[in-house]
């Protein structure tokens, strides 16, 4: 077994063995209903996990995604029901900005030289205030297009709902693990985060990439934000308040190491599937308080950072001794 | 090193940012510096600038510490929450406050030593490992209050927050104490030098023979101390512990303080003094914001604008191109006299 995918699998482990306690104990657990649940309730989340992923496979963070989530719902919501826009149009012209912003930021990041967390965390306090100024209080969506989105499902067997959203997260998940595995740019976003001198002596295009990799994670950020206020029908500026972090537990669960250089985008896809188990255990449950989710979340962050410097620590050393003998 | 005299420290670009949003909020509110005394205080838009900003101030003379060893702590916020839950559970159900407010301060080193342990024992980026207590400290929170906002009416632990000393505000003199305290720590004993040397290499500083490790334990405990004391004066102002909002994003206030103050972020310089200059920037904007009559939304949007506009002039490429445009003749006329 590839020692590589040590830390995947043991997500994937943990996973399954965390959904068959669940199921064990609340039998209803176990339906398609509730897998399509986990999908949609969410869809926002998983689609900007995605592209902190790339960021942090990069080497770098980035702390603006919640933000621009709750900026791109605002920005909607005003398109549509102030300028009379049609939904396409204010998704485009969404992504268009959300865009523009990732790789303003990307250029600091890459030409002022400065830490990718400070400089998203300058994006991240420009795009909450942006959305407030646009609109302090939470605008209602209501257009046709939004009415049908959200009837649209495709029926699975035994009843779960596949919606419309959570086709998009899924496709994002695909569109992410080609580009990160089979592609030139994912293979250069892996050496930048291996080593950022190594790879620009390689000939990686280091402003190129870093700039793409911001550029990346804005837009599918943008995307959240669209698959978000499709969610809620409504554009709210303090929507998505501290998805950064949830996106960040989700990637790290997901088994990609936060110095840079390696991880997966489906091991971010069980992470996100993790926190989901959580919540809806906790709704299953009744006595449990929300705030547990947190707590939960927070100790397995924990566990698998330490797993994380366990895998690693053990799997260096043993390489050498095997190059020496 | 070079001891600095007080005209070129006030010098400093930071001092000449305070005086500029002073000054602009003085021509938007032509009571900005009026103070008057009543009921044996003192009260004025100043005072409230000084108030307001004392718990980031306090924030962030503990993470300036962390940040000169080239850490970070992204937890403050929630220790904050954590130690005003614990003094206002504990206040509530009848335990005396002298005893509430000695724990409530050992929560919050107790956080931060974990920070610490992570950080050095199991060798995780600061980033990383404090962001687990960000996650999971305001949960631990509302477990204590148990989901709900805990009031108080203990008279010593709003004395905290609302109460004053001399005619000035409660948390201003415990901010200048702790601060005047800390500098001194700092500057004159070898500490500050220590964390310097440690900001700058760890490992080398190791091998100075400096124990890196109880270095790095101690700084992140001391930033989880000034976190319970802000948390206590936070939930002193209030008379409760409201686990959700206490706290709240401050930790990014705090950093920003302490950017302002003009310590790197990369390690091996700070100065405390000045991150509590920082913090008072921040908070002459916000009270100038609020008093200007625009809606605190711009806040943000000028917060943001602030810290891009010291990211360029800070970084190397401004650096260089300030000097090229405006300097051209400096470095060929020194080696011509050299």
């Amino acid at each position: 077994m590839n020692r590589a995918f040590r830390p995947l699998l043991a997500t994937t482990a943990i996973f399954v063995l965390a959904y068959i306690a669940a199921v064990l104990q609340y039998p209803s657990m176990l339906s398609t209903r509730v897998l399509g649940n986990f999908l949609t309730d969410n869809a926002f989340l998983g689609i900007a996990a995605v592209g902190m992923t790339f960021v942090i496979i990069s080497g770098g963070i980035d702390l603006s995604v919640g933000a621009v989530i709750g900026f791109s719902t605002v920005m909607i919501a005003t398109l549509i029901m102030w300028a009379g826009l049609h939904p396409f149009v204010a998704f485009a012209i969404t992504l268009v900005v959300s865009a523009g912003f990732g790789a303003v930021m990307g250029a600091a990041i890459h030409y002022l030289k400065v830490p990718s967390f400070i400089v998203t965390l300058a994006g991240m306090f420009l795009a909450r205030g942006g959305a407030s100024v646009l609109s302090p209080d939470s605008i209602g969506i209501k257009h046709e297009v939004y009415t049908t989105i959200s009837r649209s499902y495709i029926l699975l067997p035994g009843g779960g709902r596949l919606t419309v959203i959570a086709m998009i997260m899924l496709t994002v998940f695909v569109v992410g693990i080609v580009l990160a595995h089979r592609t030139r740019f994912g293979s250069y976003v892996y050496a930048l985060g291996g080593n950022e001198t190594s790879a620009a002596l390689m000939g990686v295009p280091v402003a190129r990439t870093t700039i793409l990799v911001y550029t990346l994670s804005s837009t599918l950020a943008g995307i959240a934000g669209i698959v978000f206020s499709l969610y809620t029908s409504a554009g709210y500026s303090l929507s998505a308040l501290g998805v950064e972090l949830d996106a960040i537990a989700a990637v790290v669960i997901g088994g990609t190491l936060l110095t840079g250089g390696y991880g997966f985008v489906a091991g971010t896809f069980i992470g996100v599937m993790l926190q989901g188990l959580v919540q809806t255990y906790i709704v299953f449950d009744g006595t449990l308080s929300s705030w547990w989710t947190k707590i939960v979340i927070g100790g397995l962050l924990f566990m698998f950072i330490l797993l994380q410097r366990l895998v690693f620590s053990a799997s260096t050393p043993r390489k050498k001794a095997f190059r020496k003998s | 090193m070079k001891r600095q005299t007080l005209t070129s420290t006030l010098l400093r670009p930071q001092f000449a940012a305070l005086a500029a949003v002073m000054f602009i909020n003085w021509l938007l509110f032509p009571g900005f510096f009026t103070i008057t005394w009543q009921d044996g205080r003192f009260f004025g838009s100043l005072i409230d600038v000084l108030n307001r900003g004392a718990p980031v101030a306090i924030l962030a003379i503990g993470v300036t510490a962390v940040i000169a060893t080239k850490g970070v702590d992204l937890s403050v916020g929630a220790v904050m929450a954590i130690s005003g839950a614990v003094a206002a559970v504990m206040v509530s159900t009848g335990t005396p406050a002298t005893i509430a407010i000695p724990i409530a301060l050992l929560a919050g080193l107790v956080c931060g030593f974990w920070n610490g342990v992570l950080v050095t024992y199991l060798d995780i980026q600061p980033i990383i490992a404090t962001l687990v207590l960000m996650v999971a400290g305001r949960g631990l929170a509302q477990l204590i209050t148990e989901g709900s906002i805990v009031t108080f009416s203990d008279p010593l632990l709003s004395y905290i927050g609302t109460g004053a000393l001399l005619g000035l505000p409660m948390p201003v003199v415990i901010a200048l104490v702790l601060m005047i305290v800390t500098t001194l720590a700092v500057r004159r004993t070898a500490l500050g030098l220590l964390i310097e040397a440690v900001g700058v290499n760890r490992s080398a500083a190791r091998f100075a023979g400096i124990s890196s490790r109880l270095l790095l334990l101690l700084v992140y405990s001391f930033a989880g101390f000034c976190a319970a004391i802000a948390g206590l004066i936070v939930a002193g102002d209030i008379r409760g512990a409201d686990a959700n909002n206490a706290g709240l994003w401050l930790e990014l206030d705090a950093i920003l303080a302490v950017v302002l103050g003009g310590t790197s972020l990369l390690g091996g310089r700070f100065s405390i003094p000045m991150s509590v200059v920082g913090a008072l920037i921040i908070q002459a904007m916000n009270t100038g914001i609020l008093i200007s009559g625009f809606s605190p939304q711009f806040n943000l949007v000028v917060k943001s604008g602030v810290i891009i506009l010291i990211l360029v002039l800070q970084s190397p490429q401004a650096g260089q191109w300030i000097s090229r445009r405006f300097v051209p003749t400096t470095p060929p006329a020194k080696r011509s006299a050299e």
